[in-house]
């Protein structure tokens, strides 16, 4: 087995302009796919729970209500919403990655919000619960549903300030309003106070009715100190909602490491595909296939020497280029025996699928060929993000995704990177599992193939 | 001058027993029997897809047989297959140095330098083998089917892409094998080849073996007087329907 290793390398070494191919083109792609990703488009799918009775989201100020439940379908315009029935059920939606967030209204913000207003003292707020599985995905439906809060938030302060301010100024001056279509006039505090001022004036000193309408302005001065008072504190209301975040899922990994480990993981992709692909062809082309397996090595041995072969040159050169990246990105070196190790692995589980194309190719060129067709729809699948397309076509994808090794990979070594969820175990286990199920595979066809 | 003990009859070597090979309903074999000596020089000849390929293949152990078994273990077999099997960026040196190593031979220096006299291509030695004559490609071809030294040598047209002058040296190195003892099996469609070097030729058709017995043999049983073994041969195929 070393000497075909060594046979193999040599043979690399007298072939420079396929050596050059095989690494100018993963970082040409793996260059597009970063632009492609940088701006992900549509609406982000967010589970929904409004705590809020039905009917029961009406805030009244004075003669004017606002709806919470109208501000809420105004924030929902710019996400894809999964209506759920309780929290718990919002927060299982983000954790299964159906839901790339979950926003939770509060049973009480109807209440808190009338108590801000009325009385200043309250604190409406709503739960938004992010997945921080996917950074790239994360930061989407983090920017999406803070924008349309910011906005809900504005919306909301300024319909409660206009309402209320403009109440009170009726209260205190008088106006009028609409009623039915007609104007009625309001006569207000201060000129009831002159009203009743003017009243009691002209009631005879020892009427009862004196003592009395005496109250009434007594109260009437009270009130007008009162709500000339409230007017500064509705205006120091500017951010009525709070917004309290949490993150599933633990720590994440800055965007940028991200897509530095999708860079990475696309090139060790094509090299470990291409090479061992191409370089089991070789032996089917040259014929040599047959000299090789009449007793002097096993297929499976010959499938293990090329899947080693394909993920030691992939896996050294990615390990190359995730250090020379590292210059331009902040990516751990502390965790550098993780990213060998998850390069490795994943190299080996491409290796494997790898050596599962060429067994199917009888030439090179045909092998390559089919490794390349295979190679961009596989790093799509697992990079499609799932609020752009359907549920149903996103668990087609998540399931084609989980049976080749480009998510477990990505994940692996955005774990080795930057410590990012999900944890490294998982990816690793699933990447060697992958491994053994394609050199069985190729195992297999090689079998049917060669006979 | 032979390396075998010639007390007796000669003693076998390579025996196949009712070979047969479905390549699903076709019938590329149908229980093949015979016996050959060591030392022996034999010939498969028959038509384009009779399975003379198919054989040697089985022989080889490059395929298995449906059914039937061979005596020989494959590592005692050496094979040359029709087209060259070599590494076309590694040099002839290179190629003979690897397989010896994967052949786990003691002295791999000294059997590269071996084959590399027997088959004159010293000269040779460092060069690529994809920019080789076809001539010298098929030496290289050989020269690796006898690294292990093997007491049987199975060549499958071997001659095709050789000039005469090339083929008239094949010939004498095969018949070098042959004479040191070692066992020697060649398909070819040179029928003329087959009647000047071959002890005995099996002929095959369709799969069946018709024929297995010196080159006078067969042309004893199609009677007449046929001018040359070839139309011999033709006349065979003829009366057995062929
Ligand atoms: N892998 C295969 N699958 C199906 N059929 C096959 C296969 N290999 C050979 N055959 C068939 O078996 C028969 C014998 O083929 P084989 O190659 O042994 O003939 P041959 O005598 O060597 O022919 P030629 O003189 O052209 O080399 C043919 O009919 C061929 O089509
Ligand atoms: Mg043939």
């Amino acid at each position: 087995m070393r000497w075909l290793f060594i046979k193999d390398l040599q043979i690399l070494r007298r072939s420079p302009l396929l050596v050059g191919l095989l690494i100018v083109y993963p970082i040409a792609i793996a260059l597009m796919i970063g632009f492609a990703l940088s701006s992900p488009p549509g609406k982000p799918k967010v589970a929904f729970y409004s705590g809020v009775a039905p009917g029961k989201g009406t805030i009244s100020f004075g003669s004017q209500k606002i709806n919470v439940s109208d501000d809420a379908s105004q924030l929902l315009q710019s996400i894809t919403p999964i209506r759920v029935h309780s929290r718990e059920a919002a927060i299982a939606k983000v954790r299964s990655g159906e839901a790339l967030a979950a926003l939770i209204v509060p049973a009480d913000i109807p209440q808190q919000i009338q108590s801000l207003v009325s009385t200043g003292v309250g604190s409406p707020t709503v739960e938004l619960i992010l997945n921080s599985k996917d950074p790239l995905e994360r930061q989407f439906a983090d920017q999406a549903i803070n924008a349309r809060l910011a906005d809900v938030e504005q919306a909301v302060s300024k319909q409660v300030l206009r309402v209320a301010v403009s109440d009170l100024q009726q209260v205190l001056n008088g106006g009028s309003i609409q009623f039915l279509g007609q104007n009625v006039p309001l006569l207000g505090l201060r000129n009831s106070r002159t009203v009743l001022r003017g009243t009691i004036a002209s009631l005879p000193p020892g009427s009862p009715l004196r003592v009395a309408l005496q109250q009434v302005v007594g109260f009437a001065d009270l009130a007008i100190q009162g709500l000339s008072f409230a007017t500064p504190v509705l205006g120091s209301i500017g951010t009525p909602l709070t917004v309290n975040r949490t993150e599933l899922a633990g720590s994440t990994t800055p965007t940028d490491a991200y897509a530095v480990a999708i860079a990475v993981i696309v090139s060790l992709m094509f090299l470990a595909l291409l090479l061992a692909a191409g370089m089991l062809a070789i032996e089917r082309e040259e014929q040599t296939y047959l000299r090789l397996v009449r007793g002097l090595i096993s297929p499976g041995r010959l499938l293990s020497e090329k899947i080693g072969l394909a993920a030691a040159c992939a896996g050294g050169v990615t390990l190359v280029m995730a250090a020379c990246v590292s210059a331009f990105v902040h990516l751990e070196w502390g965790r550098f025996p993780l990213w060998m190790i998850s390069l490795a692995l994943a190299a080996l589980a491409f290796g494997a699928l790898g050596v599962a194309i060429g067994a199917l190719a009888r030439e090179v060129r045909a092998a390559s060929l089919l490794a390349f067709l295979m190679a961009l729809p596989i790093a799509f699948v697992a990079l499609v993000p799932a609020n752009a397309v359907s549920g149903g076509l996103h668990a087609v994808l998540d399931a084609v995704a989980f049976v080749f090794p480009f998510k477990a990979a990505l994940q692996a070594a955005g774990n080795a990177f930057n410590g990012s969820a999900p944890g490294i175990g998982w990816p690793l286990l699933h990447l060697a599992i992958l491994t053994a199920v394609f050199w069985v595979i190729a195992r297999i066809s090689l079998r049917r193939f060669a006979q | 001058m032979t390396t075998v003990a010639a007390t007796g009859p000669p003693s076998s070597t390579l025996t196949a027993r009712s070979l047969t090979k479905q390549f699903g309903a076709r019938t590329a074999l149908s229980s093949v029997s015979f016996e050959l000596s060591v030392g022996e020089l034999v010939a498969v000849i028959g038509p384009n897809g009779a399975g003379k390929t198919t054989l040697l293949s089985i022989l080889a152990g490059v395929q298995r047989a449906t059914s039937g078994e061979v005596t020989l273990a494959p590592e005692r077999i050496g094979w040359v297959p029709q087209q060259p099997a070599l590494y076309s960026k590694l040099s002839v040196a290179e190629n003979l140095r690897l397989f010896a190593r994967l052949e786990k031979l003691a002295d791999t220096e000294s059997a590269v330098e071996r084959m590399l006299t027997q088959t004159d291509l010293e000269q040779r030695a460092g060069e690529e083998v994809g920019r080789l004559s076809g001539g010298n490609q098929q030496r290289l071809n050989i020269a690796i089917g006898l690294l292990s030294e093997p007491a049987a040598l199975l060549l499958d047209e071997p001659s095709s892409s050789l000039d005469p002058r090339q083929r008239e040296r094949l010939w004498t190195f095969v018949g070098g094998l042959a004479g040191r003892g070692t066992t020697v099996v060649f398909s070819t469609h040179n029928v003329a080849e087959a009647e000047r070097y071959a002890d005995r030729v099996i002929v095959l058709a369709d799969g069946e073996l018709l024929f297995i017995g010196t080159p006078p043999e067969l042309e004893g049983t199609v009677g007449g007087d046929p001018r040359d073994f070839e139309t011999a041969f033709v006349r065979f195929l003829h009366s057995r329907g062929h």
